[in-house]
């Protein structure tokens, strides 16, 4: 809920800085979409938190190194609303100046996505192919077991034994 | 949530509207704001909100999914055909302007198409990974009643 309402406003800013494509993307998907996954995710897990054995201390100690590395990186960039810096320098004029002559599209931001970066944009396209098939695989492996049979390692030798014959 | 009246009602007056505005910001993309991502999330979320409001199995009448399997992978075979196209034509891969006469004409068809793809391989997952999420519930519902 939360989250849908900081998306929203988040959405509401990108409008105010006149990027409305992202604007568009954020309010559709983490207003709309990323909520109704996670309140379905939700719904899946258990109310209680299962008891661990072990004390977490390896994830706790790369979980902090990474993230000391992210900030670490940060501070090599430059700095915010820079009309210097190197993204406004490089290949942005040109996308600025000469994409409605070479392209044709008045949205410059679907004439960079789709034609100049059409290969960047095919594997964002194949990521979410991937994610939506691993998804699949992974959630859908216990539809296919038959309502009746309520154990799955019983009904299981039957159906490879047919594949097989 | 089926026996919400006022939500069965507003929602099917509004889900054709949802679906005719993703068609418009799949195909006005080239002009205004949106494109084929923005178009299948929202063409997507109008079927989910079809199946949150009159049940997964409803849903699934109109959608199978193997069907969505099948949108999946085209959405992808189309993008990645078009740049065969463009190379069978004699072009670089993805260079949209050997696709018609007329260079403009050809970028146009080009991302079109491909926007086209995009949409949907997008609405296809957004849609196949809810209604795994949402059958595994039902599914895990029953199985925990019966065996303990």
């Amino acid at each position: 809920m939360l989250s849908s309402i900081y998306s929203l406003l988040m959405a509401g800013i990108f409008v105010v800085l006149d990027a409305v494509d992202v604007a568009f993307t954020e309010a559709a998907v983490g207003a709309g979409i990323s909520t109704v996954l996670m309140l379905s995710t939700l719904s899946l897990t258990a109310s209680r938190e299962k008891i661990h054995t072990h004390t977490p201390v390896l994830p706790v100690i790369i979980v902090l190194a990474t993230g000391a590395l992210l900030i670490y990186g940060t501070l090599g960039m430059p700095e915010f609303g820079l009309t210097m810096a190197p993204i406004h320098q490089h290949v942005a004029p040109r996308y600025i100046n000469v994409s409605p002559i070479e392209i044709g599209v008045p949205n410059m931001v679907t004439s960079i996505l789709a034609s100049y970066r059409g290969y960047d944009t095919l594997g964002e396209l194949t990521v979410i192919f991937t994610a939506g098939i691993s998804v699949l695989l992974l959630l859908r492996r216990r539809r296919r077991r038959t309502p009746g049979t309520p154990t799955g390692p019983v009904a299981k030798p039957d159906t490879s034994g047919g594949d097989q014959a | 949530m089926r026996h919400h009246l006022i939500l069965r009602v507003i929602s099917k007056l509004l889900i054709p509207f949802i679906m005719l505005f993703a068609l418009y910001v799949q195909f006005h993309g080239d002009y205004g704001p949106g494109g084929g991502f923005q178009a299948g999330v929202i063409f997507g979320s109008a079927i989910i909100v079809y199946a949150l409001v009159f049940g997964l199995d409803n849903a699934q009448k109109i959608i199978s999914e193997s069907m969505l399997g099948f949108l999946i992978a085209l959405g992808l075979l189309l993008y990645a055909g078009v740049g065969f196209a463009t190379m069978l034509k004699g072009g670089n891969f993805l260079d949209y302007s050997v696709l018609s006469g007329d260079f403009i004409a050809g970028q146009h068809l080009g991302i079109l198409l491909v926007e086209l793809g995009v949409g949907i391989t997008v609405a296809a997952v957004m849609v196949a990974i809810f209604f795994s999420f949402a059958g595994r519930g039902a599914g895990d519902s029953q199985e925990d009643k019966a065996p303990h």
